[in-house]
């Protein structure tokens, strides 16, 4: 008996709206951010994830918007990240109904914003994301959606943030993202052995199997995938009975 | 009348959004006035941070005394440090509780041959230890969400209501005359946790 590894569905929002998720069926509206996210807490996802890819921060508006309705209606922990660069934007997130904030960029920018965040808020609403891609024999910090490298080892920055306080760290391989080979999970497994914080995966799901592997490679705490749940090629229901047939701890 | 406690740390719309949707009908107050507090009928003391930061704003809202005071009398519902908060000492900041439930809080141990993970973060199987109204339509072994690095300790066994386990086997559900309090977030676990809040509202003593 100990704690299910959990799956946790992301889902991009752009100026208030789903992006992803358009072939949903059965959905009124296609891309409402409260219908997506009631379908996946039914279908048993553990947590859900928004993180926000609006290109200007004035329509940020709009996302708080949708937290607040969300966090009114679906009673599992919700997570938003994208763009966050303050104390003030972490606390903002919080009062709309988000339980924990992802913060990425900004860490690199200000790694006191972790320190200062997590002393004010608990490390329990922290939650640093790491874009990690392999440089040689080594794992680097990109930044701004895998655009600027930073050179920085990835592994002693989720070290170094683990020790500021995060409360957990979410570790996306910017070489797999997108390619549906499955995680890098060389990369999670040197992460977890070094940090007493959970880690999430993240990255590359394109099979059920794949999720399996980041758990039992790459020992994960968590699994995060986008496209294989909102295009309906797998519900989240499905993916947990292949984690489960394949004894991983899940809650079904 | 509830009141849900806030000492100005953490997310407590959550705990008020939960209570709203299975009740609409049923008045809750997000307050850190003792006053209101005195008037509720029911008290919800959720928390999330660190004890010593939670003694110091209850102490600085003038709240301490009136949330003793609830504990003492009317329905309460510790949640996280909201539970760890009633016990005697903590390991964290070295600091006292308040004192009503008898035991010490701890910080779990990293074990490296279970490579347990701190915080103690997910959902959890929660096993039933005795029998309480709190526990309406909730069956033993069911999973509720957790986070925590700290645990309850009880030395009075008889009052334990459910464990828990995270590398070791610990106390998640305490409860004491008008009292229960609970390690996991209810209004973080989905179904059930809303089903431990309806039994809260029509909790009777």
């Amino acid at each position: 008996m100990s704690v299910a590894k959990r799956i946790i569905p992301c889902l991009d929002v752009n100026d208030g709206r789903v992006v992803k998720g358009i072939n949903f069926v059965k959905l009124k509206d296609a891309g409402d951010p409260v219908e997506i996210a009631k379908k996946y807490n039914e279908e048993g996802a553990d947590e859900l994830t928004f993180l926000d890819i609006t290109a200007s921060s004035d329509n940020r508006g709009l996302l708080f918007d949708i937290v607040e309705k969300v966090a009114k209606q679906i009673f599992i922990p919700l997570t938003v990240g994208g763009g966050v660069r303050s104390c003030e934007d972490i606390r903002n997130l919080l009062n709309s109904g988000a339980d924990k904030v992802g913060i990425n960029t900004s860490a690199i920018l200000k790694p006191e914003l972790v320190a200062e965040s997590t002393s004010r808020f608990g490390s329990q609403a922290i939650v640093v994301a790491i874009d990690a891609k392999k440089v040689g024999d080594h794992w680097e910090v990109f930044t701004h959606g895998g655009r600027n490298a930073t050179g920085i080892n990835a592994v002693s920055w989720a070290q170094k943030m683990a020790k500021l306080g995060a409360g957990e760290l979410l570790i996306t391989s910017m070489d797999r993202d997108g390619t549906k080979k499955g995680f890098d999970n060389v990369l999670m497994k040197l992460i977890s052995d070094v940090v007493e914080v959970p880690i999430i995966a993240s990255g590359g799901v394109g099979i059920l199997q794949h999720l399996v592997d980041g758990v039992k490679d790459g020992e994960a705490d968590a699994v995060l995938a986008a496209s294989i749940f909102h295009y309906g090629e797998f519900t989240i229901q499905e993916a947990k009975q292949y984690m489960a047939e394949n004894n991983i701890e899940v809650r079904l | 009348m509830i009141a849900i406690i806030d000492y100005g740390i953490g997310n407590l719309k959550s705990v008020h959004n939960a209570v709203s949707f299975i009740s609409p009908q049923t008045k809750s107050i997000v307050t850190s006035d003792p006053d209101i507090v005195a008037k509720a009928d029911r008290v919800i003391f959720p928390g999330q941070g660190a004890m010593p930061d939670c003694i110091l704003q209850l102490e600085k809202r003038g709240l301490k005394e009136s949330v003793i005071e609830a504990a003492k009398q009317k329905p309460f519902l510790g949640i996280c440090l909201g539970l760890q908060m009633l016990f005697e000492t903590s390991e964290e900041g070295g600091v006292n509780g308040f004192g009503l439930l008898p035991g010490a809080v701890k910080r779990f141990q990293l074990n490296k041959n279970e490579r347990i993970k701190i915080p103690h973060m997910g959902w959890n199987k929660v096993h039933l230890s005795n029998t309480h109204p709190m526990w309406n339509k909730i069956d033993s072994d069911s999973r509720f969400y957790f986070v925590h690095s700290f645990y309850a300790e009880v030395t009075n066994k008889n009052l334990e209501m459910a464990t828990s386990s995270h590398g070791e086997k610990f106390t998640c559900a305490i409860a004491k005359d008008n009292i229960f309090a609970v390690q996991f977030h209810p209004e973080k676990s989905s179904e059930l946790g809303l089903q431990l809040l309806k039994n809260f509202i029509s909790w009777n003593i």
